[in-house]
């Protein structure tokens, strides 16, 4: 074999996909982020299930437990926590509608799947915003 | 192909048919009990309880939590076979998270009917 044949064309070697290249490479278009974030509030909202029924259970077992949660939850750390459960909540119901109508097979086409993205971004945002002003 | 037949235990459309209903539902409860706690009088110990005290309340409550139930049944166990790959592992975290479910409901009962 001569010493050309062994040098042949090296493919390019495939991608690792360490986190920085999931990061700050790959270009997750919008409707991605509107999934992923539906997934991640998702899997937020099912683990932090077990301290918002915490809250209701004490909150109903009497008055003076009720005004402790009340004064709970004006705690910022607790206040912040609640909030971006809010937000996860308003994200994965304002999402989850999207996702009913693509369903339909209605908003398929790309401007209209971007558009509805923006929708869901922007509705979820200011849904927190609103729920936020009017808890506190 | 025309003409094929589907075979299966048709599971997975049942699961995906259940996940948009309970979604449906749980969206409607949502929208009542936001308007509720934010039409008119603050939320005081009194207006809470008696919210709660309510028949319908406790019964949509209690379809809200057997609901989510499912609904997160599906979702978590979607995340988990994507994401964990060992069967072991996955076996067990998903007795993990039906015994989590099951706990929710069991005690989103006992809330409700003290």
């Amino acid at each position: 074999m001569s010493e050309a044949a062994v040098k042949t064309v090296r493919k390019p070697r495939p991608k690792y996909l360490n986190l920085q290249a999931l990061i700050f490479e790959i270009r997750l278009p919008l409707p991605g982020w509107i999934s992923i974030l539906h997934r991640i509030s998702g899997a937020l909202l099912f683990v932090a299930l077990v301290w918002l029924l915490w809250m209701l259970d004490v909150s109903l077992s009497s008055e003076a437990a009720f005004n402790k949660i009340k004064h709970y939850a004006g705690l910022w750390p607790v206040k912040l926590s609640l909030l971006v459960l809010v937000w996860a909540y308003a994200h994965h119901f304002c999402a989850g509608i999207r996702y009913l109508f693509l369903d339909l097979d209605k908003g398929l086409d790309l401007e209209t799947a971007r558009l509805t993205s923006w929708i869901v971004l922007g509705a979820s945002l200011a849904l927190t915003a609103f729920l936020g002003w009017k808890l506190w | 192909m025309t003409g094929r037949i589907v075979t299966g235990a048709h599971y997975g459309l049942r699961d995906w048919l259940a996940q948009r209903i309970t979604a449906v539902i749980m969206a409607v409860y949502t929208i009542i009990a936001v308007s509720v706690l934010l039409s008119g009088h603050p939320i005081t110990y009194a207006v809470w309880r008696d919210l709660f005290a309510q028949g319908w309340m406790r019964v949509a409550t209690l379809l809200f939590m057997a609901s989510l139930a499912w609904h997160a049944w599906v979702g978590v166990r979607d995340i988990l076979m994507d994401y964990i790959q060992p069967a072991g592992l996955r076996l067990t975290l998903e007795v993990g998270v039906l015994l989590t479910i099951a706990a929710y409901v069991g005690w989103t009962i006992q809330i409700l009917w003290r």
